[in-house]
């Protein structure tokens, strides 16, 4: 993260989903939060999220999905975006990720396996996702730190 | 009386009408060669003369595409972003886009460029405030380079200052300008369109030797795709004085290319439609290179299934098509390009080739709809303009305004002759015919009478009645 830019994440809905609600929802948190939102809106594909944090050089994409099929829209972003030039982009992910009855522990540590930096269950308060942006943003900023210093 | 000589020097004729302005009408029209390799004037003197009283006009204006016409090379990142932007901006400015580059430029696109030599490079790339490490490594490759031409940026404006910066190095001449897609999917073509405008009065008119036309006329005023596509303008949307027509589309096939112009919103008329992606200009304007009647009449006979042809030939003429025989005729006119159909059967096939040429033109130059199966039902997203609801059609170039029959080339945009289904392009609109040339004309003369410019438009496009729709 360039330190005088302001952050900018990319978000929106997921595959075939069209819940739209949320998703202006946590617009308008990062808004208030002084974080650079590009909201591009529901039934979003994964390659519209990775155009987008191109163009944008987004810090962050924000993927949601409410409608259970989470685990399969939501795998292989990070492979795209890696293959896209943004590897160290963060990926967070949220809403009503899968159907059925299995723990969360366990649901969550799917989408970690699948490159997600963070995943979060139904229920979970904008804020919460926003603390961890600016404590993400900053190890990340640290982190190079340490690398260019090495240099 | 007040009139107005108007001219267009085109890469093989000089065309020059004459009007009379209190009318709104054609008093005169001439043609001659262009003859810009040797001095511009010779051809256009010979037109002239022809026209009585040429000097009492009191506007004396031109536009161009002769000598290659204005030729661009635009850069961006991502290619249905900022790179189609650019290309967009380019078009909408009426150039010839050369070539399209997205993300980093490498040492062999930089060779590319510098051989193309187009007139312009158009350099975009980034949001602002988004990515600006692409279009830098860009910017500081073109600075390193032998490239000559000047370089318009339109990117990112972070990041602006700093290729300035890398440009000025290098010695390069470049002009900065408002990013072409400021904000993801908004598109902001018009200063772009603006500036290549100034360049090409500036730079480009002197550079081909056009400026000498000062000794006859008052100048080369733009390049002719952009005049035509303010005729279209102006008879879509009105003038201060005069009401238009409403959204409309303009065709125009040539040997070369086939160049489609929409004035149109585009947006969805269906119910329950969301649109997707780079948003679209209400002036829009695309060229097919591979869609041409004479110079590229091969890649057109490629670019349509055998048995396509077949079908196409047997419901238009009730009879049946030799393949080898289309073929054949592709090749001939491909090498003689000043060749005119004969025969019967040459004429039936010359209407084929026009047909499909402005079916895939307008069929790329519309949006479609693409169905998304959800757990709630069918969704639909709709990707570029949605033309179907388009009253007015234009049609012009040798196929169509040298026809006995133009609404059977015309007839390639209807939605119901596309080939592939959910394609947006008009349902069930008026065809018109510009056989006198005058749509380039009519836009010069808007910038100076855009009232008596619409007038002259309204009353010589002539309406041509279909049978079928009747």
């Amino acid at each position: 993260m360039n330190q005088n830019r302001v952050p900018t994440v990319v978000l929106g809905v997921i595959g075939a989903d069209v819940h739209a609600i949320g998703n202006q929802i946590l617009e308008y948190a990062l808004d208030e939060a002084g974080i650079e939102a590009v909201n591009i809106g529901v039934m979003s594909s994964q390659q519209e999220f990775v155009e987008a944090a191109v163009e944008t050089g987004a810090d962050a994409i924000w993927v949601s999905s409410l409608y259970g099929h989470g685990e399969m829209d939501c795998r292989g972003l990070r492979d795209k975006c890696v293959e896209a030039g943004i590897t160290d982009i963060l990926l967070y992910v949220g809403g009503n990720l899968v159907i059925g009855k299995r723990s969360w522990e366990g649901v969550k540590d799917l989408f970690l396996d699948m490159g997600y930096d963070r995943a979060y269950p139904p229920g979970t308060r904008p804020q919460e996702a926003i603390d961890d942006l600016w404590q993400d943003l900053v190890e990340q900023r640290e982190s190079k730190d340490v690398v260019s210093s090495l240099d | 009386m007040s009139s107005a000589l108007l001219i267009d020097i085109g890469s093989t004729y000089t065309k020059v009408a004459c009007f009379d302005l209190e009318r709104a009408e054609l008093l005169a029209r001439s043609q001659s060669s262009t003859t810009v390799s040797k001095d511009v004037n010779l051809g256009l003197q010979q037109a002239l003369d022809n026209i009585p009283g040429w000097q009492q006009a009191d506007y004396r204006l031109a536009c161009s595409s002769a000598a290659g016409g204005l030729r661009i090379a635009a850069i961006g990142l991502v290619p249905g972003l900022t790179a189609e932007a650019a290309r967009r901006a380019a078009l909408g400015a009426g150039s010839r886009v050369v070539k399209t580059y997205s993300y980093e430029l490498t040492e062999r696109d930089v060779a590319e460029l510098e051989d193309l030599a187009a007139d312009i490079i158009l350099l975009a790339g980034g949001t602002d405030g988004g990515n600006q490490e692409i279009i830098l490594h860009n910017a500081r490759l073109l600075a390193d380079s032998q490239v000559e031409e000047p370089i318009l940026v339109a990117g990112n404006r972070s990041a602006a200052d700093r290729v300035a910066e890398l440009l000025d190095k290098g010695e390069k001449e470049f002009y900065l300008t408002e990013n072409v897609m400021p904000e993801l999917e908004k598109l902001n073509i018009e200063p772009a369109r603006q500036l290549i405008r100034k360049i090409f009065l500036e730079r480009i008119v002197k550079a081909r030797g056009l400026d000498r036309v000062k000794e006859l006329i008052d100048d080369v005023v733009m390049p002719t795709p952009a005049a035509v596509l303010r005729a279209a303008e102006i008879l879509a949307r009105g003038t201060s004085g005069e009401e238009g027509w409403g959204e409309l589309l303009v065709v125009d096939i040539g040997g070369a290319t086939t160049d489609i112009h929409s004035a149109a919103a585009g947006t969805p008329t269906r119910s329950g439609v969301s649109q997707r992606g780079l948003e679209e200009p209400f002036l829009k304007r695309t060229v097919e290179g591979d869609l041409g009647m004479r110079y590229c009449a091969g890649d057109l006979f490629q670019a349509v299934k055998p048995n396509r042809w077949q079908q196409l030939y047997q419901s238009l003429y009730n009879k049946e098509l030799e393949l080898q025989q289309l073929e054949d005729y592709v090749n001939k006119v491909c090498q003689k390009t000043e060749y005119l159909p004969e025969s019967q059967e040459e004429t039936e096939l010359e209407n084929i080739l026009g047909r499909e040429a402005v079916r895939l033109a307008t069929s790329r130059h519309a949006g479609y709809i693409r169905t998304i199966y959800t757990a709630q039902g069918a969704s639909f997203i709709q990707v570029g303009k949605d033309l179907t609801g388009i009253k007015n059609v234009i049609g012009t170039g040798g196929i169509i305004v040298h026809n006995e029959n133009p609404e059977l080339v015309l007839a390639g945009i209807l939605q119901k002759n596309q080939v592939e289904e959910e394609k947006l392009t008009p349902r069930a609109p008026d065809f018109y015919l510009d056989d006198d040339y005058l749509l380039a004309a009519a836009g010069l003369l808007a910038e100076v009478e855009a009232d008596t410019a619409l007038r002259i438009l309204q009353k010589y496009l002539k309406e041509i009645v279909q049978e079928e729709k009747n």
